[in-house]
């Protein structure tokens, strides 16, 4: 592989770590937002990188062009971007950092010993992931998940609306304080 | 770039995504967290998908982007009514199941 | 129900009239003896004993004819399996002999009842018992011809423990009165334990006859004894012995014996009925029964024989240094009963039922009259009373009596006859019965031949100076000197008695032997009586002898007045102080028994009980809630812990599959 390349992908992995890290570390919600839309973004080049140019477009529509937009929405609506200091849960920290550092390993390690295939990913046609394609999977093989998905969409909408519909007696019903 | 370049990074943003759910208080931010660990799931389905020559795993991630969509809609429909009553979004104030 | 047999002489068929009458009468009286007045109790009372006397002359004159007499079933009972049990009535003549005895002075014991507790329950302060009375003591008749009837041990032990319970209820009549406010009631309890003590030795025994036996009922459980005494003559052993402690329970030998005194804290007619002519002869109606058993174990004869000779000895020293009149005929009572358990054991049972018979009739008499005598004490207490305040004189302290013979003459002459036909005078029937145990121990154990015969000493001396105190010399108190003679309800009895006491020795005279030849068609004679002159002669001049001794002592110099020490003392000292304590037996059992007891209740009560057992289930269930907070701490209602454990779950799993390979 040439240099570039190489280059290029290292590049692509240090910044989708540094945006996660970013969205972790950050005190400010909306900071915390947009690193996360700068790692969609990211994570979309490398699907394109893969071979993937329909996941990849849909990427960017859906999760940063409407969830994030979603969130940014939400945070600006309730006012809420940084929250006031809490006292810590004894231990938590620790313990959460030391699992996940061990869960990391065990992943690692979970790749070596059982002889996880990590060989070069081999070349694809240009066609490959094209929307012609997967058009033509999801008409035929697999249509019915994709109408359980328009369902499950539908109902995720009339949800929403019904959770937070204002002055309503079904509203209140719903959102009725309860002590 | 081999198969395991992908993975270590969808190894590293899963367990950020675990991290931020499990250490941060906004509930916010939490949510987008597991958006976080979704994916690297997705970018591992990808990546295999590519290695074996198959569509599958691409259907599988638009799939899985249809219902994380769901999911975050209601969710955030759900904050926004906690924090009508509450009003805050501190998930360590939402504890009266405390016992 | 009742079975109609052709075979069965239907006079016998009527026995069970003798447990239904006494039961009629405690309904009667319980439901409408409120509204027939105290003569209208005492009247149903008495005739519901005359009637169970009346069906067992009627059952005795039908034996006559057919001596084999009969067994008559009455409930079924028990039926487990191939174990049958009924309620059986036998009749014969040993049964029916102990049937007259019982009904016979319990009769006279309820006409004399009526005008005694007369005069007691206004004396006591609470005329509202009277009907109380009379519904126990129909009761205490129910539960002793219960106990002579029965044709199996159990219901002969159902019996046994209704009497005790009769005597305790009785005993404990005036509950409230004694010394302290609660001394009848002591008395009661101790009566009750102690027979308990025996009663489980008596259970012991009938459980191991049901074991090595396979039944209870009396005429199986004898045939068997033959092949048992072959195959397992330990066992015989044990279950004489185990009866014999029943025995010591209930009829006051040692060890058993300190209620009976305590006793006397009951009414008269109680102690008269119950303490000494019927439920303390339940013992040696037991062992008379169980002939057959002791025959076959002349190891428990010899304990039996020692036992008997002992107590007749220990308690006839006791009676020689007691103040109490009625203390006085209880330790008499032990001393007789000593004899006849002896006899028994010496084979002689058709004398020890003689002496049962005759004891009866004189011990009713005794008491009844020490009864009435009281009763004059406590007339002339009240009547002495009007003017001067005196000090309360207890009317049962023979040293407070003297020359009541003028005063109660009919009392003097009947309890002169009773303290003779003791003392075994002849002819009076004490002397014969006396005799014929004399003459069964010279034939058969020569120490305790000698023994006996020092009883009878005793007897006759500690009745010759009761009968100098009472009613000799001069009244030493104003309650004697203002004594008067009782009602005819209380005299009338008290002569019937006396004139059995009199010729009750023609039951068994020497020469025609007519109780011997009765009882001989249920028991085994094996020593036939006979009369010996030397012997006779013997205990008729030991006799003359103590009473002059007496005389001697009381009679010429009498006590001048009721605080005189006991010439006795003098001379005995510090033997006399020893027998008035009745030789420290009960301070002894105190001291050895029931102090480590209640220790032992109170270590139970206290360290096993509260601390121990109730430590545990209270530490079990501090330690589950103690637990259950510490649980308690995982229910944080933090939503990100939550979360993380079921992260480090996975991690947890992630390891298993990692190192399953």
């Amino acid at each position: 592989m040439p240099v570039i390349g190489t280059i290029f992908y290292v590049f692509l992995a240090i910044v989708a770590i540094g945006t996660a890290l970013g969205m972790l570390l950050n005190r400010n919600a909306i900071y915390c937002a947009l690193f996360l839309v700068l790692n969609f973004a990211t994570i979309a080049v490398l699907y394109l990188a893969l071979g993937a140019p329909f996941i990849a477009f849909t990427q960017i529509t859906v999760y940063a062009g409407a969830i994030m937009i979603l969130f940014l929405f939400v945070i600006a609506l309730l006012g809420t971007e940084m929250l006031s200091a809490g006292e810590p849960i004894k231990g938590h920290r620790l313990l959460a950092i030391g699992a996940a550092l061990i869960f990391v390993v065990e992943l690692v390690l979970f790749f070596i010993v059982r002889n996880q295939v990590t060989g070069p990913v081999q070349a694809i046609g240009s066609d490959f992931g094209s929307p012609k394609n997967i058009g033509v999977l999801m008409f035929t093989e697999y249509l019915l998940p994709v109408e359980i998905v328009a369902f499950i969409l539908l109902s995720a909408t009339i949800g929403a609306i019904m959770l937070t519909k204002p002055d309503r007696k079904l509203f209140q019903k719903m959102t009725r304080p309860r002590d | 770039m081999p198969l395991s370049y992908f993975l270590g990074i969808s190894i590293v943003m899963f367990t950020i995504g675990v991290l931020g759910v499990l250490l941060r208080r906004n509930a916010l931010v939490i949510l987008m967290s597991l958006e976080l660990m979704f994916n690297s799931a997705n970018l591992l389905f990808v990546a295999y998908a590519n290695y074996h020559q198959i569509l599958t795993g691409q259907i599988m991630v638009f799939f899985v982007m249809a219902v994380a969509a769901a999911e975050v809609g209601i969710g955030l429909a759900l904050l926004v009514a906690i924090f009508r009553v509450k009003k805050s979004i501190d998930i360590d104030q939402m504890s009266s199941l405390k016992g | 129900m009742l079975f109609q047999d052709g075979f069965m002489n239907s006079t016998f068929s009527l026995v069970p009239l003798v447990f239904l009458l006494p039961l009629l009468g405690i309904l009667v009286n319980w439901l409408i003896g409120k509204y027939i007045g105290e003569k209208g109790i005492g009247t149903v009372a008495s005739l519901a004993t005359g009637g169970s006397f009346f069906v067992s002359v009627l059952l005795a004159l039908a034996l006559l004819k057919d001596h084999a007499g009969a067994q008559v079933p009455f409930l079924q009972w028990i039926s487990i399996g191939s174990f049958n049990l009924n309620w059986v009535f036998r009749v014969d003549t040993l049964s029916v002999t102990m049937m007259l005895v019982v009904s016979g002075v319990g009769l006279l014991i309820h006409i004399y009842s009526i005008g005694y507790m007369h005069e007691d329950v206004r004396h006591q302060g609470d005329p509202k018992r009277f009907r109380r009375f009379f519904i126990f003591l129909n009761l205490f008749i129910l539960a002793m011809m219960l106990l002579v009837t029965g044709d199996n041990f159990l219901v002969l032990f159902v019996g046994w423990e209704g009497v005790g319970l009769c005597s305790y209820l009785l005993l404990g009549f005036w509950f409230e009165k004694g010394e302290g406010g609660i001394g009848n009631a002591k008395a009661a309890k101790k009566a009750f334990i102690t027979n308990r003590i025996g009663d489980f030795g008596f259970l012991i025994a009938i459980f191991l006859i049901f074991w090595n036996f396979g039944t209870l009922n009396f005429g199986e459980v004898f045939a068997m004894v033959p092949a048992i005494a072959q195959s397992q003559p330990g066992a015989l052993v044990a279950i004489t012995l185990f009866m014999l402690l029943g025995v010591t329970g209930k009829s006051a030998q040692i060890p058993l014996y300190v209620w009976l005194p305590d006793a006397m804290a009951g009414p008269t007619p109680v102690s008269a009925l119950i303490h000494a002519a019927t439920m303390v002869t339940a013992g040696v109606y037991l062992m008379v029964r169980s002939q057959a058993l002791y025959i076959a174990t002349p190891v428990a004869q010899q304990v039996v024989v020692w036992i008997g000779a002992l107590t007749a000895l220990l308690a006839g020293l006791i009676a020689v240094a007691q103040f109490d009149i009625k203390k006085v005929l209880a330790y008499s009572t032990i001393s007789q009963l000593g004899f006849m358990v002896a006899a028994v054991g010496l084979g002689a049972e058709i004398a020890a039922m003689f002496h049962l018979v005759t004891h009866a009739f004189f011990k009713a008499l005794l008491f009844l009259s020490s009864g009435s005598v009281i009763l004059g004490m406590e007339h002339g207490l009240s009547a002495g009373a009007h003017g001067n305040a005196q000090p309360h004189d207890d009317p049962q302290d023979m040293r407070n009596m003297g020359g009541l013979r003028k005063n109660m003459p009919v009392t003097f002459v009947v309890y002169l006859i009773g303290a003779l036909a003791l003392a075994g005078i002849a002819p009076l029937s004490g002397f014969f019965s006396k005799d014929e145990i004399l003459v069964a121990a010279s034939q058969g154990n020569k120490a305790v031949f000698l023994i006996l015969l020092f009883a009878a000493f005793l007897t006759a001396f500690y009745m010759g100076r009761q009968i100098f105190m009472v009613f000799f010399g001069e009244a030493r108190t104003n309650a004697a000197k203002n004594a008067k003679e009782s009602s005819l309800l209380v005299t009338i009895p008290l002569m019937i008695l006396a004139v059995l006491s009199v010729a009750g020795g023609a039951l068994n005279l020497p020469g025609k032997h007519t109780l011997e030849h009765w009882l001989s068609s249920t028991l085994e004679i094996r020593h036939p009586a006979e009369f010996i002159w030397s012997i006779a002669i013997a205990s008729f001049s030991i006799a003359i002898i103590a009473i002059l001794l007496a005389y001697f002592i009381y009679g010429k110099k009498p006590l001048e007045n009721a605080k005189a020490v006991d010439p006795l003392s003098k001379s005995l000292g510090g033997a006399f102080n020893l027998m008035n304590k009745k030789f420290l037996v009960d301070e002894f059992y105190q001291a050895v028994v029931l102090k480590p007891y209640t220790k032992l209740a109170d270590f139970s009560a206290r360290v096993v009980d509260q601390a121990g057992i109730d430590g545990v289930v209270n530490g079990i269930g501090s330690l589950t809630t103690s637990f259950s907070g510490l649980l308690r701490k995982l229910q944080t209602g933090f939503a990100r812990t939550y979360a993380l454990s079921i992260f480090i779950g996975v991690v947890a799993i992630l390891v298993y599959l990692l190192t399953r390979i």
